[in-house]
């Protein structure tokens, strides 16, 4: 439907007004990431728009414009040095946002404008979504359906506006929880993420330090997916997914050691196989994350340290076939330089843990025993596994052991090597992936970021290189169900520990209480939420059909109220004229209805006639009604009560 | 858009139950009533979509949220669209005769017997382009709207089908209804721009009386006739209860003209003679002569008056038309 719109109308202030507002909102919550430059530009740019709105002056002209896109479009290549991923891309968005706004003359365009701030809404939730950012999100959305409101309707006061806009919100809200709940959610990504989303941290690195592979926990994203075939998967234990292998310890920092390129595995595969289709995400880097140990894969490359190595940095989402052996013995005979190297420790540093090491050397008469009795040390330890461990000292590995005993997997895994080889025996440092979560929907293995682990392998004679797990001694259910349950419910942050505050703890505690909820329960919806609440329904297993099924009938049952509401169509009758009424039906149940021509005095003079048992109340009531409508004093409260008391008491037989 | 005419016509009839003019009131029930998005509205559906894969995508549960949110609310927009349309009247006002190439003005009356506001309304004919502006029937009122249409051709002018639309809140869904009410304007013929004077000349044949009734100069009284003007009766006199007298007067065009369609030249064709005639009938009665009309087959006496030069244009205007009435 296109029409000749050669008389374009130019807006008027009060629209104007509601679209710098609603594009101020949603761009006031970018200011906490976006380059202090380009968030001063942006309010620089909003600041004008309303001061030309405010005086009616015209808009700049499109040189004026365009010199103000060059200079925004400097700012961001400064800032992030090109124009491709989400960083810039947002940057870049909210400058247009703002810029479109000087441009603005239409209502068309005040409708583009209104676009991009919804875009701009759901940007910012890839940075933050916590309760504040989701209030000012709605109040974004209320500022954009006022101004929608203000396109098509008249001027209005500001407050009349916004009790309008806000009605439809929140009559849109049924249908908003409705899809929010039921809607199926299929964990994601689609398409592979832009390499700097979440923070540029997807994906483990080839070094760890204490914190790294913790910060990397916060993610929720998805680092790759298992279709296992035939066969279920292997049990929780023994998914291993390999990473990086470090066997360099610069007293604060685990490297990876020199690596040896193979066409083939280094070891013959053994025991029982697991095939799967693994679709790993785009990360960078080359490793592939095999389930220990693949067989060999073709076009791939093996190293002397069993990883499985891609040819080029894995930059968009790759599905492998792979076989996978867990149960593989692996370097029975391994090269006197890996081992060597395996057991180097920087010459100071840690003196505690060299002694704990020295210790068990000599009182461990077979090499092969100490590392359980290195694990008996762990446990006896009690150490604690944590997501936010205490600050460490200057020798981490020494303050983690016997200090503060808090620490993340990176922190288990990197002592556990260093008293072995304090101890003598040819240790390492293995990153990667441990776990993952079964989708029940299509039985796919789903691997996360926060499923990002750090373990060791051991070298023993005959035994070769055996993998140990020294989380698993503080932590078992690490393994088993996943980093939420081992970490409990543990608060991030041991903040305003001191006793002497007692009721800022208290609010603070509810806060985090809250905080937890939220995050449990609207950001971490996910498809397993809503499998719990599917189940609390009584609907076990429901797939996606069943799903699809109950969001319809809710929708339907939203929509029907709606539709009875439009159709509703009653007359609001005046409480006088009810009442009339009434009594007009009751006489006429008596066999006396009232003629159309006859007033109320006529007609209750006639019926009194006839009925004189009745004469005093019906006289009385038709007076009163034709008082009450036609009389000198309408508003005459006395009256009005008695007239709707007699009306009431008026059941003639 | 023509050619496009007839297909239309025919999916509009089976879509949207539209049929010949309508006898009032119409009452906009809910079959009547037709809602679609807007451009706006689809670019708003659109973006909802790249808004919930990005949610999907990025697993961001705020932004199934905000997704969901912004649809609910569109959703609800279209309720309200229809429900700015539902249960309103129309009924057809009045709609005076014009002259061909005048526009004919349609007066339809808007009834809207609901206890709320009926906002962002527009009327026009379908398929011209609709207007800017845009009005509001306040609750439990009656609203005149007019209707302007071009006139192409004389004689009877059907009120062209009505879309009666609405986009209220959001803009993001269009309401509307279509409906014709049983409304007829006169199109006179044509006004002759460049037509010779009165045709005075052929009216007075000798041998008749060298007097005759003119208005422009007092003569004198005389007995009344039962067929003379009223106008010409001298109501004062009549008032104190003297016998009834006819004022006379005298001049120049104190005579009949007869408008004749026969006298005109043989060269001229249908409604070139119309419209001339139609020219001297404005022009007879602005120069208060009294004139009759002669047409092949039919005729009207002389006089003079509005009614009479309604008569007479009407007469005029449906020339030809078979069962003018």
């Amino acid at each position: 439907m296109v029409r000749p719109d050669m008389t374009k109308p130019s807006l008027r202030p009060d629209q104007t007004g509601w679209l710098i507002a609603a594009a101020g909102l949603s761009l006031a919550p970018h200011a906490s990431h976006l380059p202090l430059a380009i968030s001063a530009l942006c309010l620089l740019l909003l600041l004008w728009r309303g001061l030309l709105n405010h005086r009616g002056a015209p808009l700049p002209s499109r040189s004026l414009l365009l010199l103000i896109v060059a200079v925004m479009a400097s700012l961001v290549l400064l800032e992030f040095r090109h124009f491709f991923g989400k960083d810039p891309g947002i940057a870049l968005l909210a400058g247009l946002l703002s810029l479109k706004l000087l441009e603005t003359r239409s209502p068309r365009d005040g409708r583009a404008v209104l676009l991009l701030s919804f875009f701009m809404q759901l940007g910012q939730f890839l940075y933050q979504q916590h309760m504040g950012i989701a209030a000012l999100a709605l109040m974004g959305t209320l500022a954009a359906v006022g101004a929608m409101l203000a396109l098509q309707g008249r001027p209005e006061p500001v407050g009349q506006r916004i009790r309008v806009a806000g009605t439809l919100v929140l009559q849109g809200l049924p249908l908003m929880v409705v899809l929010f709940v039921l809607f199926p959610r299929v964990p994601g990504p689609l398409w592979g993420l832009p390499a700097d989303a979440f923070n540029r941290s997807t994906g483990l690195s080839d070094t760890m330090t204490p914190g790294d592979i913790a910060h990397l926990s916060e993610s929720g994203a998805i680092a790759f997916r298992a279709a296992f075939q035939g066969a279920s998967p292997p049990p929780p234990a023994e998914r291993y997914w390999r990473g990086p292998v470090l066997s360099r310890f610069d007293g604060r920092s685990w490297h990876q050691g020199p690596t040896t390129r193979l066409s083939k595995p280094a070891y013959t595969p053994q025991g029982p196989a697991h095939s799967y289709i693994l679709t790993l995400e785009p990360h960078n880097q080359r490793w592939l994350l095999a389930l220990d140990f693949p067989a060999s894969a073709p076009e791939r490359i093996h190293t002397d340290n069993f990883q499985l190595l891609a040819r080029e940095p894995v930059r968009e989402r790759v599905r492998l076939a792979l076989v996978s052996y867990p149960q593989t013995p692996v370097g029975l005979q391994e090269r006197t330089v890996t081992l060597s190297e395996a057991l180097t420790l920087p010459p100071t540093g840690n003196p505690r843990t060299r002694a704990l090491g020295e210790r068990l050397r000599t009182q461990v008469t077979r090499p092969e025993d100490i590392p359980d009795h290195l694990i008996t040390f762990f446990r006896q330890s009690r150490l604690t596994y944590t997501l936010s461990p205490q600050a460490l000292g200057e020798d981490d590995v020494d303050s983690f052991l016997f200090d503060t005993r808090q620490g993340f997997c990176e922190h288990f895994a990197g002592a556990f090597v260093f008293a072995l080889r304090a101890a003598g025996v040819p240790a390492r440092v293995v990153t990667g992936y441990q776990g993952g979560e079964l989708n029940p929907v299509d039985g796919t293995l789903v691997v996360r970021q926060s499923d990002a682990h750090a373990w060791t392998e051991v070298w023993l004679e005959g035994r070769g290189w055996v993998r140990i797990d020294p989380t698993a001694a503080a932590a078992p259910r690490r393994l088993e169900d996943g980093l939420a349950a081992a970490l409990g419910g543990e608060g991030r942050i041991p903040l305003l520990a001191r006793g002497d505050l007692v009721w800022l703890k208290a609010l603070r505690n509810q806060f985090d209480a809250l905080n937890n909820r939220w995050n449990q329960w609207v950001l971490g919806y996910n498809q397993g939420r809503q499998q719990e609440m599917m189940a609390w329904l009584g609907l076990h297993q429901a797939g996606w059909q069943e799903l699809a099924a109950l969001m319809s009938g809710a929708l339907g049952l939203v929509m029907a109220v709606l539709a009875g509401w439009i159709l509703r169509n009653r007359h609001k009758i005046d409480p006088i004229d009810r009442s009339w009424l009434t009594f007009c039906r009751r006489l006429s149940a008596l066999g006396f209805p009232r003629q159309s021509w006859e007033g109320p005095i006529e007609y209750t003079r006639r019926v009194s006639t006839l009925r004189a048992d009745l004469a005093d109340p019906v006289l009385a009531i038709g007076t009163g009604y034709a008082l009450l409508r036609y009389g000198q004093n309408p508003a005459d409260h006395a009256l009005l009560h008695r007239f709707h008391q007699s009306v009431k008491r008026f059941r003639p037989r | 858009m023509r050619a496009a005419r007839s297909p239309r016509r025919i999916l509009e009839r089976w879509l949207f139950r539209v049929g010949d003019p309508e006898p009032s009131p119409v009452q906009l029930g809910q079959r009547r009533i037709f809602v679609l998005p807007t451009s706006f509205g689809l670019a708003l559906g659109a973006s909802l979509l790249v808004m919930l894969l990005a949610s999907i995508n990025y697993n961001l549960s705020l932004g199934f949220a905000l997704t969901f949110l912004i649809a609910g609310t569109a959703w609800v927009s279209i309720h309200h669209a229809f429900r700015t349309l539902i249960h309103l009247g129309v009924r057809a006002g009045r709609s005076p005769a014009v002259f061909l190439g005048e526009a004919a003005v349609f007066s339809v009356i808007l009834d809207n017997p609901a206890d709320r506001h009926r906002r962002g309304l527009q009327l026009w004919p379908t398929g011209s382009p609709s207007p800017e502006e845009t009005f509001d029937l306040s609750p439990d009122t009656t609203q005149v709207i007019k209707i302007t249409v071009a006139t192409h051709s004389r004689g009877w002018l059907q009120l062209p089908r009505l879309t009666l639309e609405s986009r209220y809140p959001l803009g993001l869904i269009r309401a509307w209804s279509l409906f014709q009410p049983e409304l007829r304007c006169l199109v006179y013929p044509a006004l002759e721009q460049h037509s010779p004077s009165l045709p005075f000349g052929d009216g007075p044949r000798p041998g008749d009386r060298g007097r005759q009734g003119g208005t422009d100069d007092f003569a004198g009284l005389r007995h009344h006739q039962p067929a003379d003007s009223p106008r010409h009766i001298a109501w004062k006199a009549v008032a104190r209860g003297a016998p009834w007298q006819t004022k006379e007067f005298e001049g120049h065009s104190a005579r009949v003209i007869w408008l004749d369609w026969n006298t005109l030249p043989p060269s001229m064709d249908v409604e070139t003679r119309l419209s001339r005639l139609a020219r001297w009938v404005v022009e007879a009665e602005r120069a208060g002569v009294d004139y009759g009309l002669r047409l092949p087959g039919s005729s009207h006496p002389p006089g003079q008056g509005e009614p009479h030069r309604h008569a007479c244009l009407k007469m005029l205007a449906l020339h030809g038309s078979p069962g003018h009435d």
